[in-house]
C-alpha cells in the first residue's frame, strides 16, 4: 500500500513540475513592450506675424525639424543661414519661392539669392513637396522662435516613455505563487513523511498484529523496484521525450529568427551619433519611409548633404568618396530580413498608421551598430495586429468604418478588426 | 439551356464522346503522369529507384540542417545617386508607342526600379482606346530576351559600332560614287520622323530606293484604293458606326490591320443594356473559323476559290437595288448572301462591307460595294487614312528581281526578315551574295535575313528606344525608352543617321521634327519645350488637322484610275470557281503568333489560339467531312500526321479537325517553322514550337496570295502525334447551363431571355430555387435583424443589395467583384498574357500543355454550339451538320471568388481562406499541396505547381537566367513546386490602390483599382470594382442586371454564390432563322 501511495505522489509531484515548466515556456515569448514617446512640446501661442496658432506653430516645429534642421537653426549659423528674423529681411512669396526652388531663383539671377549663394557656395535641394501652407507655418514656428524662444530642452534622460512592462511583473506573481505552492507540497510531503514514519513505529511496537499486517509493516520501500518499475520508467521516458521535442521545436521555430542580428557594416555608421546624439530625424535619410513600402538605405548623396560641410574628412569619409569616384555603391548588409513571400510595406505602417519606428526598430537613438530588436515572425506580426488600434480619426478611408464599428462593439477598432489578419493582407 | 434546343461542345472529341475524353473527364489529368527531371538538373536521365530517394533524402536533410545554421548575408545596396524620378518599391509609368512592324499600339510602361514590367493601354489615344492585344502584352518578355543579338557583328563576328560604322560608310560612299544601287527593305514603318530618316539618307546616298512590304499583305487594299482614290492607304474604319458589317475573309477582330482599335468600335456597337437595346449584326463569309468568324451573328463557310465569285454576287445583288448596272459572272449558291444584301441596303449609310483577301479586283469590288450604300464618309473615312499597312508587294517582287539580277549592289534589311517571311524568300536567300554590302538590323544575329547578311547592326528593342508614330493621319504617337539599352544595340535611325553622315542624336532628331512639323498643328502650348513635354506624358498628340497637313507616311497622291468593272468581272470569272473539285489551301495568321517575328516569345507559344485552343506550333486544320473521308484522327492523344503537297513541295504536319471550316480546303498558319538550324538559330522557344514556315506557299505565280485553289493534295503520313491543345482539358461535364444566350429580339422582350433559373421541386415549401436550400445560413445575411436601425452607410452596404448579398461573410469594407460581358468579349486572349506578366504565372512550354498541366490564371474557354430539330438528342449521324457551321461563345474563366467556396472547405491546413473583402485567398507558404481545393473547385481554375518552374533547365522559358527574372512583378510571390496557385483578383493591385487611397485619407475611387485582365480587355468585357460603393460602374451596372436584366452566375444551381458575374450573351440574329 505504502509504495502506491509513494508513487502516487511522486507522479503528482513530476506532472505538477511538467506543467508549470511549460507555463513558464509559454510565458517567455510575450514581454514586446508597445511604448509610444510624445516628443511634441507644448509652447505658448506666437504673437502677430506669420501665425500665432499654436497648432499652426506646432506643425512648423515638426517639419521643420524634419526638412531643414540637418543645415539651419534659428538663432546660429549650421551649414545654412541662420534663420532669425528671415521673415523680416525677404517677404513671405519670395521666401516660399526660394524654399522650394533655390536653385532655380539663384539661376534666375536674384541678387539677394546670389549674394547667399556666393556666401554659402552651395544649393540649397529643392522643397518642392513642402506645400504653402507647410513653408508658412515652418516660418512661423521660426517668428516665434525668434521672439520667443524655447529654453534649451534638458536632454531626455534615458528613453522618454519608457515602456511600462506589465507582463514582467504578471510573470514575477506567477512565479512567486509557483513558489509558494511548491513550498507547500514540500512541507505537505514532509509531514506526511513523519506522520508514516510516526505511525510505522507505533505499529512496531504493537504486538498484537496478524502475520499478514507485519509483513506489510516490515516491508521495506524498495527503492531499486521503483526505479525500475514501468511506472516510473515511463513517465522518466515521457518527460525525457516531452523535453527533447519541446527544445527540437523551439530550436526549429527559430530557424530564421535573427533577433540580436547586428551585422558589421561596411562603413561604421553610428546611429547613436546621428539619430542619437544629433537628434536628426529618421525620416530625413529613410526619406522613402512615408511613400513606398522600402524605408530604403540612403545613398551617398543624403551623406553628403549635411558632411560637405560638416566634418569633410576623416576615414570612413574617405570610403564614401571612393564608393562615389569609383562608382561602386555601398554594399550595407541588409538587418532586417523578412522572407520573401511575406510582403511588409513601410508606407502602411509608417503614414497610415502613424507608427514611430521605434515600435519595431527598437531604441535606434541607442544603438552604435545597429540590431535586430524584434523578432519579425508572423506570430510577431500578429500580436501587434490585435493589440493595436487603427489610426482612423482623420483619414476619410475609415470613417464608414469607425462608424460602424463603434455602433456594434465598445472596444476600440483594432487592426484585426477591419481584415489585418487575413492571409492575403501579406501573402500574394 | 433546358428551354432552348442549343447543346454545347468544346471540340469534336467531346461531342463524339471520345473514349479518351470519357475517361479522363473526371480527372485533372490522364492517367500518365510522367515524371520527368523533377529536381531539373538535368545532370543525366536518371531512372529514380530506391537507393537514390534515400540519398537525396539524406542530402536533402543535411543540406537543409546546412542551410539553417547559416543566416545569409543580405545586401541592401543604395544609389549612389539616386534618379530624381524613382523611388524604390514605386512603380513609375510611361507612356509609350508599341510599333512593330505595322501593328500599333499606344501604351503605358510600368517600370520598377527602372525595370519595365508590364504594358497597358494608354486611354488618351483615340485609336486603341487604352486597350492592348497579347502580343503587345507579351511584347515586354521579348525586351528580357537573353538570345537577342548583342553586340553589331561582321560576317557573325562581335565587333563594335566604330568599325562597323567606318566600314559601312566607306562601303556606301563607294558603292554611290560607282552609281550602284542600294536599298532599304523594310516592313511597315509608321514614324514619321524615321521617314525622314531615310529621306537624309537617301539625299547622302542618291541611288537608294525605300522598299516597303508587309509580312501579312494587304497591298491589294492600297492598290485598289489608289486606283480609286489616288491614294495608296487603308482608310479608317468606322466599326461603331455601322448597323451591318459585313466580313469577306477580313478577321479585323483578331489580325487584320488594326484589330486592337477595330475591337473597339466594334464591342461600342455591340453592347447592351436597358438603355439601348439595338446593337450591330455581323455577317462574316470565310473559309476558316476565324476571330470575326466566330462573332459573327451570321457566318457562311466559302472555300476560297469561291471567294470572288461570292464578293461579285453580292455587288451585283447591291447593284441592282441600287439601279446600277451588274457584272457578269458566275453565280454561286451560298446561305445568308441575299439576306446580307437586303440588310446592308436597309442599312445605307450605316453599313461596311471589308475584305481581307490580297487580291485587287476583290478589293476594288469591295469598294464598289461600299460606294453604293454610302459608306464613304459615314463608316469608311477615306481622308483620315490609316498608315498601318505599306507594304507594295509590287515593289517587294522588283527587289527581288534585282537582286536575282545582280542589279542592287547595297541593301539595308531594316527590322526585316524577307528571307524568312516574303513568299520569294527563297530566292532571295540564293542571291543575296550577290549584293555586295548585305546589311541587316535584326534582333537575332544567326536569323534567317541576318545570317546571309555581312553586317549585323541589331536595333534596340522597343522599349529601349526613341520613335515616334503616325498610325492615322494626325493621330501622333511618341515612343520613349523606359530602360538603358540591355544589350550593345544601337537603334537603326541613329545608325543611319550616323552612316548618312549626320551627327545629330536621334532624340535631338525627333524633337527637331516635332518643332518643326507637328507643334504648328496645335495652338494650346505657345513653347515647344511645354508642348514636347506634355506631348511625351500623353504619349499621344492628336490635333485636328485641316487639308494643309501632309503626312510623310503618305504617298504622293496620284489621279484616279478609271475602274473597268467588266474586266474584273471577267478577270474573276476566270479565276474563281463556284464548285472546285480539288483541295484548297488558306494560309491565314494567328492571333497570338502573327508573322512570327515574336516567335521566340514563350508567353505567346504558350497561349492557347482563341479558336483551336492549340499551343506550340502549327498543325494544318481540315473540316470534319475530310477527316472522316481520309481517316484523319484527331484525339488528345493520337492525331494523325498529314503529309501535305503544295506544288511540288511536301511536308508533314499534324492533323486539327476544325469545326465551321469550309469543306474541302485546309489551313495552315503562318509564323510558325523558326526551327534551327547549323546557321540559322532564332531561338530555343521558336525552336521548340516548331511547325513549318508557310510564307514561301503564299504566292501564286509572283503575286502574294494566301490561299491556293490547285495543286494541294493531303494523305495520312502513317504517323501520329500528341497535340499540345488546351481543348479538353476542365470539360464542364454537360453542364450546358454555364453559358446563357438570347437573340437581340428575345431580349428586347424580355431583358431575362436566355437566363437559367434552376429550381428544386417536390421539396417541403414547393418549388424551390436550390440557392434557398443550403447548409450556410443565409436567411440573415449574417448581419443584424431587419428591423434595426442602421447607418447610412450600412443602407447602401446590404439593406439595398438584395441581389448580390454575401450570404455569411461580412464585408463592412471593401466587396470586390468582377463582371464579364459574354457579348462584348470577343476571345482576343489579351486577358491571358496580361495576367500572366502582372501575376509572375509561369509558362510551362509543350510537354506540360500535353499532360494538361498549363498555369493559365484566367482561361478563355471557347464552346461551340449548335442547334435544330433533333440535334439536341446528339444523334451523331447528324454529326456533320452540326460541326459544319457552328455557333460559337467565349467564357472566360477564372477563381470565381465564391461566397461559399467549395475549395476552402476541403483545405486541411486552411490555405484557402475568405477575405473580409470577398476574395478567396490563396496562401502559397500555407499550401502543403494536397490537390484538395482543386479536386472541389467546379470551375476548374486552380493550378499546380508541378514543378520548380524557374531555375529549371527543363523548363528554358526565360526564367533561369537573371535577365528573364527581370520581367517578374517584385510584388508578387513565385510560386515553388508543390503548391496550388490561382486567380487572385490582383489582391496586389488591390492593396496598392488602398494604400494609396489611405494615405490619402479617402475612399479609393472607381476605376482606379482595377485587375490586369480588366486593364488589357481592348473591348471593356471585364468590369471590376468595388460591390460596397454603390456609385462604382459595377455596382451600378450589377444593381440592375441581377435582378432584372442579364447578369448570372456560373453553376448558379449549387449555390457557390461566386463574386464574379457573367452577362448573358446576345446574338443579333432573327428568331424566324431558327426553325429553318
Amino acid at each position: 500500500m505504502s509504495k502506491s501511495i509513494t508513487t502516487r505522489i511522486l507522479s503528482f509531484l513530476f506532472a505538477f513540475l511538467l506543467v508549470s515548466m511549460f507555463a513558464f515556456a509559454q510565458d517567455d515569448g510575450t514581454t514586446q513592450g508597445n511604448g509610444t514617446t510624445d516628443n511634441t512640446t507644448q509652447t505658448g501661442g506666437a504673437a502677430g506675424g506669420l501665425s500665432d496658432n499654436a497648432d499652426v506653430i506646432a506643425k512648423g516645429e515638426e517639419l521643420f525639424n524634419g526638412n531643414c534642421k540637418q543645415c539651419h537653426a534659428v538663432n546660429a549659423k549650421v551649414v545654412g543661414p541662420a534663420l532669425a528674423k528671415v521673415y523680416e529681411r525677404r517677404n513671405i512669396p519670395w521666401l516660399i519661392n526660394f524654399i522650394k526652388y533655390p536653385q532655380k531663383t539663384i539661376e534666375s539671377g536674384d541678387a539677394y539669392a546670389v549674394a547667399l549663394y556666393k556666401q554659402y557656395n552651395q544649393f540649397m535641394p529643392n522643397h518642392d513637396f513642402l506645400k504653402d501652407d507647410e513653408i508658412v507655418a515652418i516660418l512661423s514656428w521660426v517668428k516665434k522662435e525668434t521672439d520667443n524662444p524655447t529654453v534649451a530642452k534638458t536632454p531626455p534622460t534615458g528613453e522618454p516613455g519608457t515602456p511600462q512592462n506589465p507582463t514582467e511583473s504578471n510573470s514575477g506573481l506567477l512565479v512567486g505563487i509557483v513558489v509558494a505552492l511548491a513550498t507547500l507540497l514540500v512541507v505537505v510531503l514532509a509531514v506526511l513523511a513523519m506522520l508514516g514514519s510516526v505511525l510505522t513505529k507505533y505499529l512496531a511496537k504493537e504486538k498484537a498484529l496478524s502475520e499478514a499486517d507485519r509483513a506489510i509493516l516490515e516491508q521495506k520501500v524498495e527503492w531499486g523496484k521503483i526505479l525500475t518499475s514501468r511506472g516510473f520508467v515511463g513517465i522518466v521516458s515521457f518527460v525525457f521525450v516531452a523535453l527533447v521535442l519541446k527544445v527540437a521545436t523551439e530550436a526549429l521555430v527559430t530557424i530564421g529568427v535573427q533577433q540580436g542580428y547586428a551585422p558589421d557594416q561596411p562603413i561604421p555608421f553610428s546611429h547613436k551619433l546621428h539619430a542619437g546624439q544629433y537628434e536628426i530625424d529618421c525620416k530625413y535619410c529613410h526619406h522613402t519611409v512615408e511613400k513606398s513600402k522600402h524605408a530604403s538605405i540612403p545613398g551617398p548623396y543624403v551623406c553628403m548633404n549635411c558632411h560637405n560641410a560638416i566634418k569633410t574628412t576623416s576615414p570612413n569619409m574617405d570610403l564614401i568618396y571612393k564608393a562615389v569616384e569609383n562608382d561602386e555603391p555601398i554594399q550595407w548588409v541588409r538587418v532586417h530580413n523578412l522572407p520573401d513571400l511575406a510582403y511588409f510595406n513601410h508606407a502602411q505602417h509608417v503614414k497610415v498608421a502613424g507608427l514611430d519606428c521605434t515600435n519595431c526598430h527598437g531604441n535606434i537613438k541607442e544603438m552604435e551598430v545597429v540590431q535586430q530588436v524584434s523578432l519579425l515572425t508572423m506570430g510577431w506580426c500578429i500580436d501587434c495586429h490585435r493589440k493595436t488600434e487603427v489610426n482612423a480619426k482623420g483619414n476619410g478611408y475609415y470613417d464608414n468604418l469607425l462608424e460602424m464599428h463603434s455602433k456594434y462593439s465598445k472596444q476600440p477598432m483594432k487592426v484585426e478588426n477591419i481584415g489585418g489578419l487575413e492571409c492575403s493582407k501579406c501573402h500574394y | 439551356m433546358s428551354d432552348t434546343k442549343k447543346f454545347y461542345w468544346k471540340g469534336i472529341e467531346e461531342l463524339t464522346n471520345d473514349i479518351e475524353v470519357v475517361k479522363y473527364a473526371d480527372k485533372e489529368f490522364p492517367e500518365h503522369l510522367p515524371i520527368k527531371d523533377s529536381f531539373g538538373d538535368n545532370s543525366e536521365e536518371v531512372k529514380s529507384n530506391r537507393r537514390d530517394f534515400l540519398k537525396l533524402m539524406g542530402f536533402s536533410v543535411a543540406a537543409v540542417s546546412l542551410a539553417a545554421c547559416d543566416t545569409p548575408v543580405k545586401h541592401a545596396i543604395p544609389y549612389i545617386v539616386k534618379p530624381e524620378e524613382i523611388t524604390p518599391g514605386i512603380p513609375n509609368y510611361y507612356a509609350s508607342t508599341y510599333a512593330e512592324g505595322g501593328d500599333y499600339c499606344a501604351i503605358l510602361v510600368k517600370t520598377r526600379e527602372g525595370r519595365p514590367i508590364f504594358i497597358e493601354g494608354n486611354n488618351y489615344s483615340n485609336v486603341t482606346f487604352g486597350g492592348t492585344s497579347a502580343r503587345v502584352n507579351a511584347s515586354i518578355m521579348s525586351l528580357y530576351d537573353i538570345e537577342r543579338a548583342k553586340n553589331p557583328t561582321i560576317n557573325g563576328k562581335d565587333t563594335d559600332w566604330a568599325t562597323v560604322d567606318k566600314e559601312i560608310s566607306a562601303k556606301l560612299a563607294s558603292i554611290t560614287q560607282s552609281g550602284g544601287q542600294i536599298r532599304i527593305v523594310s516592313n511597315t514603318i509608321l514614324s514619321p520622323s524615321t521617314k525622314k530618316v531615310i529621306a537624309d539618307f537617301i539625299a547622302k546616298y542618291p541611288t537608294t530606293v525605300h522598299v516597303t512590304y508587309d509580312p501579312i499583305s494587304s497591298s491589294a487594299l492600297l492598290q485598289a484604293n489608289k486606283a480609286k482614290f489616288g491614294k495608296a492607304v487603308v482608310p479608317s474604319y468606322k466599326f461603331d458606326k455601322a448597323n451591318i458589317i459585313a466580313s469577306f475573309g477580313a478577321d479585323f477582330l483578331g489580325t487584320w490591320i488594326s484589330p486592337i482599335e477595330y475591337a473597339r468600335q466594334f464591342a461600342q456597337n455591340r453592347k447592351v443594356n436597358k438603355d439601348k437595346k439595338q446593337m450591330s449584326r455581323l455577317y462574316s463569309f470565310e473559309s476558316i473559323m476565324s476571330l470575326t468568324g466566330a462573332n459573327a451573328d451570321y457566318r457562311t463557310p466559302i472555300k476560297p476559290s469561291q471567294e470572288g465569285l461570292v464578293l461579285a454576287k453580292l455587288y451585283n445583288l447591291i447593284a441592282a437595288k441600287a439601279g446600277k448596272s451588274t457584272i457578269s459572272t458566275a453565280d454561286v449558291k451560298i446561305p445568308y448572301l441575299e439576306k446580307c444584301a437586303n440588310d446592308l441596303w436597309e442599312n445605307r449609310e450605316k453599313a461596311l462591307v471589308v475584305s481581307g483577301s490580297n487580291d485587287v479586283k476583290l478589293q476594288t469590288l469591295a469598294n464598289e460595294i461600299n460606294e453604293m450604300l454610302g459608306s464613304y464618309g459615314t463608316t469608311i473615312d477615306i481622308n483620315t487614312p490609316s498608315f498601318q499597312r505599306q507594304g507594295d508587294d509590287a515593289a517587294m517582287s522588283t527587289f527581288v528581281k534585282d537582286v536575282e539580277a545582280g542589279n542592287v549592289k547595297g541593301v539595308i534589311f531594316y527590322n526585316c526578315n524577307p528571307v524568312y517571311d516574303h513568299p520569294q524568300g527563297a530566292s532571295l536567300a540564293k542571291n543575296l551574295s550577290k549584293v555586295e554590302l548585305r546589311i541587316s538590323t535584326a534582333d537575332r544575329a544567326k536569323g534567317e535575313t541576318s545570317s546571309l547578311c555581312t553586317y549585323n547592326c541589331p536595333d534596340s528593342h522597343f522599349l529601349e528606344s526613341w520613335n515616334d508614330a503616325e498610325p492615322k493621319k494626325g493621330y501622333f504617337s511618341l515612343g520613349q525608352p523606359t530602360i538603358m539599352t540591355i544589350f550593345n544595340t544601337r537603334q537603326v535611325q541613329q545608325s543611319l543617321l550616323t552612316w548618312a553622315g549626320i551627327t545629330t542624336d536621334y532624340l535631338t532628331y525627333i524633337r527637331n521634327f516635332w518643332k518643326e512639323n507637328l507643334f504648328k498643328l496645335q495652338s494650346k502650348e505657345s513653347e515647344f519645350e511645354l508642348f514636347w513635354k506634355r506631348s511625351l506624358h500623353n504619349g499621344v498628340f492628336e490635333p485636328t488637322v485641316g487639308e494643309g497637313y501632309t503626312s510623310l507616311n503618305e504617298a504622293s497622291a496620284t489621279a484616279p484610275a478609271s475602274i473597268d468593272l467588266g474586266a474584273i468581272a471577267s478577270e474573276i470569272g476566270s479565276e474563281y470557281k463556284a464548285t472546285n473539285s480539288g483541295v484548297e489551301l488558306v494560309i491565314y495568321p494567328k492571333v497570338l503568333i502573327g508573322s512570327g517575328a515574336e516567335a521566340n516569345n514563350p508567353y505567346i507559344q504558350d497561349s492557347p489560339d482563341p479558336i483551336s485552343k492549340m499551343t506550340w506550333g502549327n498543325y494544318v486544320s481540315v473540316p470534319l467531312s475530310m477527316a472522316k473521308q481520309m481517316g484523319f484522327v484527331n484525339k488528345e492523344n493520337k492525331a494523325t500526321t498529314a503529309t501535305v503537297k503544295v506544288g511540288n513541295q511536301e511536308f508533314n504536319l499534324p492533323v486539327f479537325i476544325q469545326p465551321g471550316q469550309a469543306p474541302d480546303t485546309i489551313a495552315i498558319a503562318l509564323g510558325y517553322g523558326r526551327v534551327n538550324t547549323d546557321k540559322i538559330s532564332v531561338g530555343k522557344v521558336a525552336n521548340e514550337a516548331g511547325g513549318v514556315n508557310m510564307y514561301p506557299f503564299a504566292a501564286r505565280g509572283s503575286e502574294v496570295k494566301y490561299a491556293q485553289f490547285t495543286g494541294v493534295s493531303i494523305a495520312d503520313s502513317g504517323d501520329w502525334e500528341r497535340l499540345a491543345t488546351t481543348q479538353t482539358h476542365s470539360t464542364f461535364m454537360g453542364r450546358e447551363t454555364i453559358i446563357q444566350e438570347a437573340s437581340l429580339a428575345q431580349y428586347q422582350k424580355d431583358e431575362k431571355a436566355g437566363r437559367f433559373f434552376p429550381h428544386i421541386s417536390g421539396s417541403i415549401k414547393g418549388k424551390r430555387k436550390p440557392t434557398d436550400v443550403t447548409i450556410w445560413d443565409v436567411s440573415s445575411d449574417g448581419y443584424s435583424a431587419e428591423n434595426e436601425t442602421r447607418t447610412e452607410y450600412e443602407k447602401t452596404l446590404w439593406n439595398a443589395r438584395r441581389g448580390i448579398k454575401a450570404d455569411i461573410h461580412k464585408y463592412p469594407n471593401h466587396h470586390w467583384g468582377m463582371s464579364i460581358d459574354l457579348n462584348s468579349c470577343i476571345g482576343c486572349g489579351a486577358c491571358i498574357t496580361a495576367c500572366h506578366l502582372e501575376n509572375n504565372v509561369t509558362v510551362v512550354g509543350k510537354k506540360e500543355i500535353i499532360n494538361r498541366r498549363e498555369m493559365h490564371w484566367i482561361r478563355i474557354d471557347r464552346y461551340y454550339t449548335s442547334e435544330g430539330d433533333g440535334l439536341e438528342e446528339r444523334d451523331f449521324d447528324k454529326l456533320a451538320q452540326v460541326v459544319e457551321n457552328p455557333k460559337v461563345v467565349f467564357q472566360p474563366m477564372m477563381c470565381q471568388h465564391c461566397n461559399n467556396a467549395p475549395c476552402e472547405t476541403v483545405c486541411p491546413v486552411a490555405a484557402t481562406t475568405h477575405s473580409t473583402e470577398g476574395l478567396n485567398q490563396m496562401t502559397y507558404n500555407r499550401c502543403i499541396g494536397t490537390k484538395y481545393c482543386a479536386n472541389n473547385c467546379p470551375y476548374k481554375v486552380r493550378r499546380f505547381n508541378w514543378f520548380k518552374y524557374y531555375n529549371n533547365n527543363e523548363f528554358d522559358y526565360h526564367q533561369n537566367n537573371d535577365l528573364g527574372k527581370m520581367v517578374l512583378n517584385p510584388d508578387v510571390t513565385v510560386r515553388s513546386r508543390g503548391v496550388m496557385e490561382k486567380c487572385s483578383l490582383c489582391v496586389q493591385r488591390i492593396q496598392a490602390g488602398k494604400l494609396k487611397a489611405k494615405s490619402e485619407g479617402r475612399r479609393p475611387k472607381d476605376g482606379e483599382i482595377t485587375t490586369a485582365c480588366a486593364s488589357a480587355c481592348p473591348t471593356e468585357a471585364i468590369v471590376f470594382g468595388d460591390l460596397n460603393d454603390t456609385s462604382t460602374k459595377i455596382s451600378v451596372l450589377l444593381d440592375y442586371e441581377v435582378e432584372k436584366g442579364r447578369a448570372y452566375n456560373v453553376l448558379d444551381e449549387i449555390n457557390t454564390r461566386p463574386n464574379v458575374w457573367y452577362l448573358t450573351k446576345i446574338r443579333n440574329i432573327d428568331d424566324e432563322q431558327k426553325k429553318a
